[in-house]
């Protein structure tokens, strides 16, 4: 990094990132002040996706909006599902019963795993390495084909009902899923002989884009961005969900706050992601995967209720105020990844273009989500 | 063929050197996509003709039909120059290759030196394109291609230099002459420089980094600058620029395997010809290929310090060295 022109005649130009552009993964826009190959500013445009889901929320019944919380991440819609059930079933006091809240933790780990792997593979890919991609699809292929035979589809899942899910696990999903974490406890050393340990894409990485502690605070960044920062901030631990306080699993931290930080906490997560998928099978209850009284106009009384879930990219919190009628009075969705590209412009400022995209990629962007 | 009036021989060449260079773009097209897909775990293309070897001539047909289009606020002149220059060139680079004891379109004295000349002139057309285009991408693009060519234009042309320490030469087929049987193969140590394994090395660094080869292709880093210096251009502007780099990428390694893996020679001494050029320098290719799909790419700042901090010291100690050895034994 060198200091940038101080002199207002200097001259730069402007060099516009997207919303068309392979590094962006979705109709994201930057907007980047150039000094020759350093960036003087960046600037995130929003909005090119926006579809209003939290007016949807306000003009459709409670059951109605939950197809929607599976388009915000496309990559972890479980996640997604899971803090908008979980939000309802607070207001509306519905108890889940305990096999459900198994279910749902090993559901919604799995689709961390996959969700990382992409990421994994779209981060590599835009440090110029194509190969690995093709490597995390056969696996990420595993567990869509897992979640398909439970849940019905691959991608934007509506799994989870409030009180429970809509459908039971059978033994082909619990053979399966222990399949697969023998065989990516297997994988997993492939990928940092093959991607970790690359020297150049150390170079590339190593003490990059660093960002520190007090602008992840400033921004409100979550999940593994934050934690690459030394901030041991995860949902799962501090504000504990669902049944992952019976669970042991730990939280990968790491100090550097550089891009390798950020990469190397999303790959110990897959570890410890597996680790909770392992536990979960093992403890899984027999019993109903549905509360036994849920009414099918759900009308939580009057108040204020706020629900937070660790989804694969940070914290994402519903807040959702009710009048006591079968519609939401107000639907508040904080998406980890608009805090997180907040901080893009401040952490890219003074990079190198190719740098600024490694960060920009080690941020984990999923567009629709920024939009909602 | 010093029987034919000079005037045969100049179109049978130019003709020779044409066909090869299209046949070796659409041979390396299907062989860079079958490398890929194998290396990925996938099969690569299989539709188009045997094994999909006719999928290069389905893409060259596509590229061919397609109308070609001049960017409005683009520089007409230099926009449409750019392509046919790296294409003259690439074809220009083939003329010294010996690709067989006899099989050389002019086998010149200085046959080393119009190699590098023309590549060197290939530079010129990516800074045209990128500045022809008019496209902020494309500039970016170009000025980090000349800086890098610059760069290592230098430690390859000292390991050049030293090599013609050894070989006392600059005729190529002089060099491959050399090279009788593999003892005699000039990247082993015994032969003229204990240096010279180290010279293989750089020279073989280096020509991947002049021909824009991964990991060195930042000229048209994709994930950063969409496609480069060529963003702007489609149909066969595209596919002169795609021609010129398989050419490229072609005569870095038969030049690679004539200075160091005894060109046209056999191994073992026995039938000498232009197969065993062709067999050397497609392996290298396929080394080029592998790197290609297994590394990702650096940055510009990594590849000006490898040249600058490693390549060049390291070219000039292999210089020193085997001048010393030279004058002393």
């Amino acid at each position: 990094m060198r200091p940038l022109a101080a002199d207002p005649a200097h001259e730069t130009f402007i060099l516009n990132v997207g919303p068309q552009h392979p590094a962006t993964h979705g109709a994201l826009r930057v907007k980047l002040t150039m000094d020759g190959e350093y960036i003087v500013e960046a600037e995130p445009v929003l909005g090119y996706i926006h579809r209003m889901h939290e007016k949807m929320g306000e003009n459709r019944s409670y059951p109605q909006f939950m197809p929607n919380t599976g388009r915000l991440d496309y990559l972890s819609a479980l996640c997604y599902n899971h803090g908008y059930a979980g939000v309802v079933e607070r207001a509306a006091g519905i108890e889940v019963p305990e096999r459900a809240e198994y279910i749902r933790v090993v559901t919604v780990e799995l689709n961390r795993i996959s969700s990382h792997l992409l990421w994994l593979g779209a981060f590599v890919l835009d440090l110029g390495g194509f190969t690995p991609l093709l490597y995390v699809m056969d696996d990420r292929e595993q567990i869509l084909d897992l979640l398909e035979s439970v849940t019905g589809s691959r991608l934007t899942y509506c799994y989870f009902r409030f009180g429970g899910v809509y459908n039971d696990i059978d033994d082909d999903f619990i053979v399966g899923a222990r399949n697969f974490v023998k065989r990516m406890r297997e994988k997993l050393p492939m990928y940092h002989n093959l991607v970790s340990k690359n020297i150049i894409l150390r170079q590339r990485l190593e003490g990059i884009g660093v960002i520190s502690p007090e602008m992840c605070r400033k921004y409100g960044a979550t999940g593994p961005v934050a934690r690459g920062s030394g901030i041991a901030y995860d949902v799962r631990k501090q504000e504990p969900y669902s049944v992952y306080s019976e669970l042991n699993f730990d939280i990968p931290v790491y100090e550097q706050g550089d891009s390798m930080a950020r990469y190397l906490v999303r790959l110990d997560e897959i570890e410890q992601s597996l680790r909770i998928v392992e536990q979960g099978l093992d403890k899984m209850p027999e019993g109903p995967v549905m509360a036994a009284k849920v009414p099918k106009a759900v009308k939580p009384p009057k108040g204020d209720y706020y629900f937070a879930a660790e989804a694969a990219r940070g914290a994402f919190g519903v807040r959702l105020v009710s009048d006591g009628t079968t519609t939401p009075y107000r639907l508040k969705l904080r998406s980890p990844s608009f805090s997180n590209v907040s901080l893009f412009g401040e952490a890219a400022r003074g990079l190198l273009l190719a740098d600024a995209l490694a960060l920009f990629g080690s941020l984990d962007l999923v567009i629709p989500e920024i939009d909602r | 063929m010093s029987g034919y009036p000079e005037i045969f021989r100049v179109l049978a060449y130019i003709v020779g050197t044409l066909a090869f260079v299209g046949l070796n773009a659409a041979f390396l097209v299907w062989l860079e996509r079958k490398v890929a897909g194998h290396i990925q775990r996938r099969i690569g293309p299989k539709e188009v003709g045997p094994f999909g070897i006719i999928q290069s001539l389905a893409d060259g047909i596509k590229l061919m039909s397609k109308q070609l289009v001049v960017p409005e606020r683009a520089d007409g002149l230099l926009y449409r120059l750019a392509p046919l220059m790296t294409m003259t060139t690439a074809i220009m680079v083939f003329v010294t290759i010996p690709f067989g004891p006899a099989l050389v379109a002019r086998d010149l004295n200085l046959g080393m030196l119009v190699i590098f000349a023309f590549a060197s002139v290939n530079v010129l057309a990516l800074l045209l394109a990128g500045w022809g285009s008019n496209n902020k991408y494309s500039v970016i693009s170009a000025t980090r291609a000349v800086s890098q060519n610059v760069a290592y234009e230098v430690p390859m042309l000292i390991t050049v230099a030293t090599m013609v320490m050894i070989v006392g030469t600059m005729n190529l087929n002089e060099i491959v002459g050399q090279q009788g049987n593999l003892l005699q193969w000039k990247i082993f140590p015994w032969n003229g420089s204990v240096m010279l394994p180290v010279a293989f090395l750089i020279f073989f660094i280096c020509a991947l980094a002049e021909t824009n080869r991964a990991p060195f292709d930042l000229g048209e880093a994709e994930s950063e600058l969409v496609a480069g210096f060529h963003t702007e251009y489609g149909g066969m502007g595209f596919g002169l620029f795609f021609l010129g780099e398989y050419a490229y990428v072609f005569v870095g390694c038969a030049l690679t395997s004539i200075f160091f893996l005894g060109g046209w020679q056999c191994p073992l001494g026995w039938a000498p010809g232009v197969h065993w050029l062709l067999i050397k320098t497609y392996l290298l290719v396929f080394v080029v290929m592998w790197i290609r799909w297994t590394f990702p790419r650096t940055t510009i700042y990594g590849l000006l310090n490898l040249s600058w901090k490693v390549l060049v010291p390291f070219a000039l100690v292999n210089l020193i060295v085997t001048a010393a050895l030279l004058k002393v034994f």
